[in-house]
């Protein structure tokens, strides 16, 4: 049982707000100590697996054309092109992003969209020019909250889409892990069942998208 | 062939940039501490394969020491002002939309071209486009609005100060899943689930197995960790084997039942930590809570699912 004091550290962490960073290198220390390592031993298994991870910061090379444009005023000309859509609500504008993100996640193309990429150079300004034509009187924490709406639309959209295309990773991930214990899948059989829940995803959030015009 | 390394050349020549701007910055508070963050971001991606595991391993401790303790600050380098960009995007109009399209183009035509592009390495397709992309994006748009050479590096390090040290948490969240998974922290919580199921209650079963999902996932930050975990605690011997369920539509909404887990918590923070500090909210947790009214009732209805369709 020593090697769950790892999850303990992180969950105790977490709940008193601490910075994330040293929370999990002490996490870490404890459940690798628990399992029977040394501290040099699980210093070197967090450099190799840091090092192998390097994929996931990649993306951050998009932030010198984003602010280059923001330098030019895309967040200004995202807010007049909304200003001048006299139907465009906050809650339809979001709805609208929402099944473009999941129909191009189930064809493959998660990365067109992003939190760097359309959220807050584009989606994010759009729906507030959207909220406060509403809302003249918005405050700064109504701001905030369709900021926040705008970023877990693009989550929302993302995750419930993608697993209807046949190459994505977590599909492979089950394929690979049924095919270890001797049942075979194409994956087809398996992306077909992301379906149903991809509907449910789309009714839920655009629900909760459209409630956002209704409450001032 | 073009792959990672040059995937890697590019996001460390970015960062390498960004740590040498902040160091001759007069104005960048904390700019020694700042210009160290940056350098050995940008150290790891250009010679992180020349280190051994254990010098990569201090350098994490030297990121986590510099970013854990308040030592990397938000930088404020001369940019454009509000007057200006509303100038700007008044006489531009919507043509400053399509430099912003440039990425996604080049992503989409690579994707779709990958098969026959045999000198991009096939599954790096998405790294090597994006990466490209960025680079044409920022050349095609300096001949166009002609600003001062640096200000494509100097916005995106505004950018990026913006993000600070959270920038590292999704990469040090992946390496702490592979030391929980070293330390053998999956086949213990799966035990202890395992033993949650009275013996034959199938819906007590598929309800342990789906919050089992979505909790392990909130506590690694990531599905992918929870699956493995979860099916071959619950999924396969219990709700397959032992109750005749469906193992394609078990494992596919299972799947999606961590998803749901991934919407609720801070661990997954490439997905709720990072933009909100892109975004500027002063709530750390506010893309969360922005999610967990849609995330519920979606664990809900994908526990419904599995139990109404995977026993037909």
């Amino acid at each position: 049982m020593w090697p769950l004091l790892g999850l303990a550290v992180l969950i105790i962490g977490f709940a008193l707000r601490l910075n994330p960073l040293p929370v999990i290198v002490a996490a870490a220390l404890a459940s690798g100590i628990g399992a029977g390592l040394s501290p040099l031993g699980v210093v070197a298994a967090l450099g190799k697996a840091f090092n192998s991870s390097r994929y996931v910061s990649v993306p951050w090379v998009i932030l010198p054309i984003i602010g280059l444009l923001e330098r030019a005023g895309l967040r200004e000309r995202a807010r007049t092109i909304i200003a001048n859509m006299a139907g465009a609500t906050t809650g339809r504008l979001l709805l609208a992003y929402l099944l473009f993100r999941q129909l191009t996640s189930a064809v493959g193309l998660t990365a067109i969209a992003g939190h760097a990429q359309t959220v807050r150079p584009l989606l994010a300004p759009m729906a507030e020019a959207a909220a406060e034509r509403a809302d003249p009187a918005i405050t700064d924490a109504g701001r905030q909250k369709v900021r926040a709406m705008a970023a877990a639309t693009d989550n929302v959209g993302m995750f419930f889409g993608e697993d209807i295309f046949l190459a994505v990773a977590s599909i492979l991930l089950i394929k690979g892990f049924l095919e270890s214990q001797g049942i075979i899948v194409a994956p087809l059989e398996l992306s077909v069942w992301a379906i149903p829940t991809a509907i449910a995803a789309f009714l839920i959030h655009g629900a909760r998208l459209l409630a956002m015009d209704r409450r001032k | 062939m073009i792959g990672l390394p040059f995937v890697y050349a590019v996001a460390g020549s970015v960062f390498a940039a960004w740590s040498l701007l902040t160091l001759f910055d007069g104005a960048q508070p904390r700019r020694f501490t700042s210009a160290a963050f940056w350098g050995l971001l940008a150290l790891s991606f250009l010679a992180g394969d020349h280190l051994d595991d254990l010098g990569n391993g201090v350098l994490v401790l030297g990121l986590v020491g510099l970013g854990g303790f308040g030592l990397v600050a938000r930088a404020n380098p001369a940019t454009t002002s509000d007057a200006e960009r509303a100038a700007s995007a008044a006489r531009h109009g919507n043509r400053l939309l399509l430099p912003a399209l440039i990425v996604p183009a080049v992503a989409l035509v690579g994707t779709l071209a990958a098969p026959s592009l045999d000198f991009i390495e096939a599954k790096q397709v998405t790294l090597v486009c994006l990466a490209a992309g960025a680079v044409i994006a920022v050349v095609v748009t300096s001949l166009w609005l002609r600003p001062p050479p640096l200000a494509p590096l100097q916005e995106g390090r505004r950018l990026v100060s913006q993000i600070g040290w959270a920038i590292i948490l999704p990469q040090m969240l992946a390496s702490l899943g592979a030391v929980f998974a070293l330390a053998g922290v999956g086949q213990i919580v799966g035990g202890v689930v395992g033993g949650l199921i009275p013996d034959g209650a199938r819906f007590i079963a598929v309800l342990v197995f789906t919050l089992g999902m979505a909790g392990f996932t909130m506590v690694m930050g990531n599905a992918f960790a929870a699956f493995p975990v979860m099916m071959a605690a619950v999924g396969l011997p219990v709700l397959v084997v032992a109750l005749g369920g469906n193992p394609a539509i078990v494992a596919a909404i299972g799947m999606l039942a961590g998803f749901c887990g991934t919407l609720m918590t801070p661990m997954a923070a490439n997905f709720n930590i990072v933009p909100a500090a892109l975004l500027e909210l002063d709530d750390r947790s506010g893309v969360i809570k922005a999610q967990v009214a849609t995330a519920l009732p979606l664990l809900a209805i994908n526990t419904l699912l599995i139990w109404g369709l995977a026993f037909r």
